[in-house]
């Protein structure tokens, strides 16, 4: 019920964003119509954070207290997140493009370091996967979503570095954003987050499920 | 016995039995060399490319004999059933990590050392300086502390020797850009006071990382 509620208001919360992206706000000077994606870009970028940071803070509680539960969160929450973390790349790559002329730019921090989350996140499914016992898997993929979560201030730090950048601000870093984009941007940041919310219940939901499920049948055979 | 006489035993342990073999050290020494010579061929080096390309080649290098020595550490134990002991050991896991990352840290230190002599003579770039020797120990130390933990890791999987490097890769990033630049500012001449954010990096990383693997290696050895 609770999580219906959440899906519909997220789907409210979209077309209010759609309806502020594409006619209440300005169309930015320089780059055009094109600039437009920023307002998808930047929640699933944000999401690509909060998603990997629930996964970590999951992992932590299931390796303290050993309850089911914890690992399920953190699993589900690395689930939804991938698919964000992808799709942030991929509106990355479409927003470089026009901008830059080029499909993928190396020199941007959080464009090269949401790919290095990438692979922490294939890494957090791959130990899972491959474990030879399922709780093992689950432990296992708990030390992966911890170490990672200590790596990304370094991964982000370093990168900025390298390009010789000064480290930047993690989100909201864009300044002297015009106030109906600004709007914009957060009504499309909150509908994502209320989104993500709605899918990992959906997910733990599932999972709980499933384990009945099993249950069941182990108890019938 | 103390923590650190706990610790130096089994460290003492893996020292004479890669004394007794040489298994490590040699084989991936011969790794080292035999991927500085493609690297030669894949980038056709010649005098004016080197400077350019010399710290990522000398980097890629360490990263990939530092994955397969770190491979070594622990399935050995696994292959001839050494595990099960060290693990009923009466010592704490903590014990166990630390000695098992002192003894890679002493086997890639060596590689290392025999390998950067041979780098410089073959590519004639003067990487023997002691910025360089200084970088390679601090990042070593930090591919140690987190190849330790998912070496342990690795052992419990289906896929062993594939395991380390997709984990290991994606983490070890920070310390890899900052050994490759910290190693590109020394040889253009940088002082070392040009080096300080980037030693700065790499030292966050190895105790953090020290701290993290230490913490949570008792949750990828349980038997």
């Amino acid at each position: 019920m609770k999580r219906n509620a959440l899906i519909v208001l997220s789907f409210i919360l979209m077309v209010v964003a759609l309806y502020l992206i594409f006619i209440y706000a300005p169309t930015e000077k320089e780059m055009g119509i094109v600039q437009r994606i920023f307002y998808l870009m930047v929640p699933l970028g944000w999401l690509t954070m909060l998603a990997f940071i629930v996964t970590a803070i999951g992992s932590i509680l299931y390796l303290l207290k050993k309850a089911q539960k914890w690992d399920t969160l953190a699993l589900s929450s690395a689930e939804v997140g991938i698919v964000f973390t992808t799709l942030a790349m991929a509106t990355g790559a479409i927003w470089a493009k026009p901008v830059w002329g080029v499909w993928w730019d190396w020199g941007t921090p959080r464009l090269t370091s949401t790919f290095i989350l990438w692979f922490i996140y294939l890494a957090y499914f791959l130990v899972r996967n491959l474990a030879t016992e399922e709780y093992r898997g689950a432990a296992f993929a708990a030390v992966v979503a911890i170490v990672g979560l200590a790596d990304i201030p370094i991964i982000i730090l370093s990168i900025s570095l390298w390009q010789g950048l000064h480290p930047p601000a993690l989100i909201f870093q864009e300044g002297g954003l015009d106030p109906k984009m600004g709007l914009a941007l957060m009504m499309s940041i909150i509908a994502f987050t209320i989104l993500y919310a709605a899918l990992l219940l959906l997910r733990v939901s599932m999972r709980h499920n499933e384990s009945e499920l099993r249950k069941l049948k182990e108890s019938t055979v | 016995m103390k923590f650190w006489g706990k610790v130096m035993t089994i460290a003492w342990k893996d020292t004479i039995s890669e004394l007794r073999t040489k298994e490590i050290t040699s084989s991936v020494l011969v790794f080292t060399l035999l991927v500085i010579v493609i690297f030669n061929f894949a980038f056709g080096t010649n005098r004016e490319v080197l400077p350019a390309v010399a710290p990522g080649i000398l980097w890629t290098t360490f990263v990939f004999a530092g994955m397969l020595s770190l491979n070594r550490s622990f399935i050995p134990e696994k292959e001839q059933g050494c595990l099960e002991g060290l693990v009923t050991c009466p010592v704490s896991r903590e014990v166990i990590y630390t000695g098992k990352a002192l003894s890679s840290l002493l086997f890639m230190l060596i590689v290392e050392a025999i390998a950067l002599p041979i780098f410089s003579l073959l590519f004639n770039v003067p990487v023997l300086s002691l910025q360089i020797i200084v970088i390679t120990v601090i990042t070593t130390i930090g591919f140690v502390a987190v190849g330790t933990l998912f070496s342990a890791l690795a052992i419990n999987t289906k896929a062993r020797e594939m395991v380390l490097p997709i984990l290991f890769l994606p983490i070890v990033i920070p310390i890899i850009i900052g050994a490759v630049k910290a190693t590109e500012l020394t040889l253009t001449g940088e002082s070392w006071s040009g080096l300080t954010s980037w030693f700065q990096i790499i030292i966050a990383f190895d105790m953090i990382f020290l701290v993290v693997s230490f913490l949570t290696f008792d949750f990828v050895i349980v038997e």
